[in-house]
């Protein structure tokens, strides 16, 4: 057993840290640094910045233009980005969507929509949830009817997220209303821009609009954007679930967000003494950062069991029920590490206004809406009690 | 990277879970344990036989072992037979000290604890030392070619059993410096040593030692004089990578005897397992006991490391074991019902131990406050990246 790194994943390492000095703007490291949203423009530049360097699109095969990374150079650029603030990479398209034209889309396919992903010219988003199908994603209800050479398609998808920059979706539809729920759905790719389409934005708890309900209202899709075979859609959204899902336990952010919690308990005056020197602030500090180096390991050994092919399920389940509450504990934290300065709301400051006064140490005005914003890690991607039930059935045999 | 063990690693463990679980059943433990002497002499014969007491040695002292992931293998597997034979007071904490500070000179009797014939304890903890290393007032003064050694050593594990005791004793300086401490081998038959054994709640055996006038000769003195702190943390590091070892495979045994249970246990009309409050009881421990392996591993890997990196990984993998082995301990109760509780059941066993191992080298608050502390350098790397 070794824990150390080789020297090749340590040249790597060093690789990137340079890359990232060099690449990253120092005005949007700044808003990543202090909590604030980016615009579209901004995440754009940062995957063409990628691409151009052919790091853009990390898991998929070379020959489609992807870095190629295995489990630890991922996880090694995850860190790196992270502690250099670096924005994170929009995943709908690189992460999610492209998985499954590899496994299941057909060549033509992913000659057709995977260039676009690396370019920018698709920011694809993802329809899976409606509003009566949450954790019980199979009832989804939006519908698709075949006529001719296309699928007409009406319904409702919500929790969009980023929904209001995408032109493209990646959409389970219902084709065959009669058989058992989760075998008459099907996985349809929707150009955004077809008639019928709207958008419209969510405003969320923390005052920003990160997600989107999307609706179809007699929208005609090709038959051609069909993936996969009609009806099969579930296995391919439950493939998604259980693989290249290397970044679900958010080690990277958790790093990150410790330095900052760090930063602040050492410079935040409390009682007379800073506040990382508060006994039962440092033990919740502490406690915290005992887990994550637990946590670290565990992300490590679990993806190198998956590396060599054994089952992947229940440890993303495991990390996406641990990862979760660390970050949400670490928001937790820092919320209250700034104290009465986490009560302005300023959006000006948030949004990145260069001038915008923020009424108190650099960190707080971001740090309640963070907190607040953390709550959807426990909720999306199969909320935590569903990976719970995973967890204990696998375990009982059940 | 890698997290496999080595073939000659699986070959110990296989060996090691196969004797185990035909020779040290739950019924054959109970036996021992109704015997009031909380140790089987041909059990623990049996083990260094195996080599068991050789595995935590390394090469160059006799041994075949002595890494950190070889402790980790054996003390998981001895966890999971829930083990209570000395291997850790004798092979591990005292016979480490031996090595460190005159393995050359004390070749002798490293062969005879690899070896099972003689057994060693650390006689250091005293009654108010609580958790801490540093505090000693057992006193050595120096008269003529003669030293005396008066004071009380408490929680001395194996204590009845040690054929040999390293008693700690202060030369210098005041109760809770970490100079002036020296450590020094005396038979256990000599004139003015008391040993007054008890049981444990977890059904080891620890004693208390009484030392009256003590006489000792220079030569019974191991390791420089006043100067023996730093191999007792290391040693210390090194035991309680062993323990924590144990208590992952006393978890794992609790957890199977669980699942069992949940599968087999029916109550209005279905086995247990099917109700969710049970499964994400379940779920949330199984997530915990990952977490619970990986800081394991972390100490493994820093065994070597400097000592302020090292100290570090002590602290926060002993912390997290308290809390995971009183979840793990709580949790399988709760999820049994009543029959966890009885004594008759090995859950019980392996749930006292667990707790208990939280009251051996420091529990979660003070490996806490210990890991605030070492953490506290000025301006500390910021976030673990660079521990990895």
């Amino acid at each position: 057993m070794d824990l150390a790194y080789t020297p090749e994943q340590e040249a790597f390492r060093a690789e990137l840290r340079g890359f990232l000095v060099e690449n990253l703007s120092g005005q949007v490291r700044e808003k990543v640094r202090l909590g604030k949203r980016l615009t579209k423009a901004e995440m754009q530049d940062w995957h063409a910045t990628l691409n151009a360097r052919g790091w853009l699109a990390m898991n998929w095969p070379r020959e489609y233009g992807g870095a190629e990374w295995d489990a630890v150079q991922r996880q090694i650029f995850e860190e790196e980005a992270c502690r250099a603030h670096a924005p994170r990479i929009v995943p709908f398209g690189l992460k999610m969507l492209a998985p499954v034209l590899f496994e299941f889309g057909s060549e033509e396919q992913r000659q057709r929509f995977l260039p676009p992903i690396l370019s920018g010219e698709h920011w694809w988003c993802q329809g899976y949830s409606e509003p009566g199908a949450g954790s019980d994603l199979a009832s989804l209800r939006t519908r698709a009817v075949r006529e001719g050479n296309h699928y007409v398609v009406n319904g409702q998808k919500t929790w969009t997220t980023l929904g209001q920059y995408a032109n493209w979706i990646f959409c389970l539809v219902r084709t065959d209303p009669d058989a058992k729920k989760q075998e008459g759905i099907s996985f349809l790719l929707i150009d955004m821009d077809t008639p019928g389409v709207t958008v419209r934005p969510i405003v969320l708890i923390d005052g920003a609009a990160e997600v989107n309900e999307v609706f179809f209202d007699n929208v005609r899709v090709p038959v051609e954007n069909l993936v996969g075979e009609e009806n099969r859609g579930w296995t391919y959204a439950k493939y998604l679930l259980t693989h290249e899902r290397t970044n679900i336990a958010g080690v990277g952010f958790s790093d990150a967000a410790l330095a900052t919690l760090k930063h602040v308990a050492a410079h935040t005056m409390a009682g007379g003494r800073p506040l990382h020197q508060n006994p039962h602030f440092a033990a919740r500090m502490a406690q915290v950062e005992i887990d994550l180096m637990a946590m670290r390991t565990t992300n490590l050994r679990m993806l190198s069991a998956a590396a060599k092919g054994q089952a992947p399920g229940v440890e993303s389940s495991m990390l996406k029920v641990k990862g979760t509450l660390l970050r949400q504990e670490l928001s937790a934290l820092l919320r209250r590490a700034v104290g009465p300065d986490a009560m302005p709301y300023l959006p000006d400051f948030l949004d990145g206004g260069d001038n915008a006064d923020p009424l108190g140490p650099e960190h707080a005005p971001a740090a309640a809406p963070e907190y607040f914003n953390m709550r959807k890690l426990s909720i999306f991607g199969g909320s935590n009690e569903v990976q719970r039930t995973i967890i204990a059935k696998s375990a009982l045999g059940l | 990277m890698d997290f496999g063990l080595s073939e000659d690693q699986t070959m110990l463990r296989d060996m090691l879970r196969r004797f185990l679980k035909d020779r040290y059943s739950h019924e054959a433990r109970r036996a021992v344990l109704a015997s009031g002497q909380a140790f089987d002499a041909a059990m623990f014969a049996e083990l260094a036989e195996l080599g068991i007491l050789g595995a935590v040695f390394a090469p160059e002292h006799g041994g075949y072992g002595g890494a950190g992931t070889d402790l980790m293998v054996v003390f998981e597997e001895l966890g999971r037979a829930g083990v209570i034979e000395p291997v850790l007071g004798s092979a591990v904490l005292a016979g480490g000290l031996l090595t460190a500070l005159d393995a050359e000179g004390q070749s002798e009797v490293i062969q005879q604890v690899i070896a099972g014939q003689t057994i060693l304890t650390l006689a250091h903890a005293e009654p108010e030392s609580r958790y801490d290393l540093n505090h000693v007032t057992t006193h050595a003064s120096t008269s003529g070619g003669t030293i005396v050694l008066n004071g009380t050593k408490a929680h001395v594990q194996g204590g009845a059993q040690a054929e040999i005791l390293l008693v700690s004793a202060r030369e210098e300086g005041e109760p809770s410096d970490e100079h002036g401490i020296s450590l020094f081998l005396i038979p256990s038959t000599t004139a003015g040593v008391h040993c007054h054994s008890h049981v444990n709640v977890d059904g080891t055996s620890s004693a208390r030692i009484t030392l009256e006038a003590v006489a000792v000769d220079q030569s019974q003195r191991l390791g420089p004089p006043g100067q023996t702190y730093a191999a007792m943390e290391a040693a210390h590091a090194r035991a309680t990578l062993a323990l924590c070892a144990e208590a992952l495979g006393a978890m794992e045994a609790a957890k199977a005897l669980t699942v069992e249970y949940l599968k087999e246990r029916k109550q209005f009309g279905v086995p247990i397992g099917s109700f969710q409050a049970l499964q994400h009881r379940l779920a949330d421990m199984l997530i915990e006991m990952e977490q619970a392996r990986s800081a394991v591993i972390n100490l493994a890997s820093h065994l070597e490391a400097d000592r302020l990196t090292r100290e570090r990984h002590v602290s926060a993998t002993k912390n997290l074991i308290g809390r995971v082995g009183a979840l793990v301990a709580e949790e399988c109760i709760q999820m049994h019902g009543g029959i966890g509780m009885t004594d008759e059941y090995a859950l019980s066993h392996h749930a006292r131990r667990l707790v208990m191992i939280d009251h051996i080298f420091g529990d979660v608050d003070h490996h806490l406050d210990r890991f605030i502390l070492l953490s506290s350098g000025p301006e500390t790397t910021g976030n673990s990246a660079d521990a990895g």
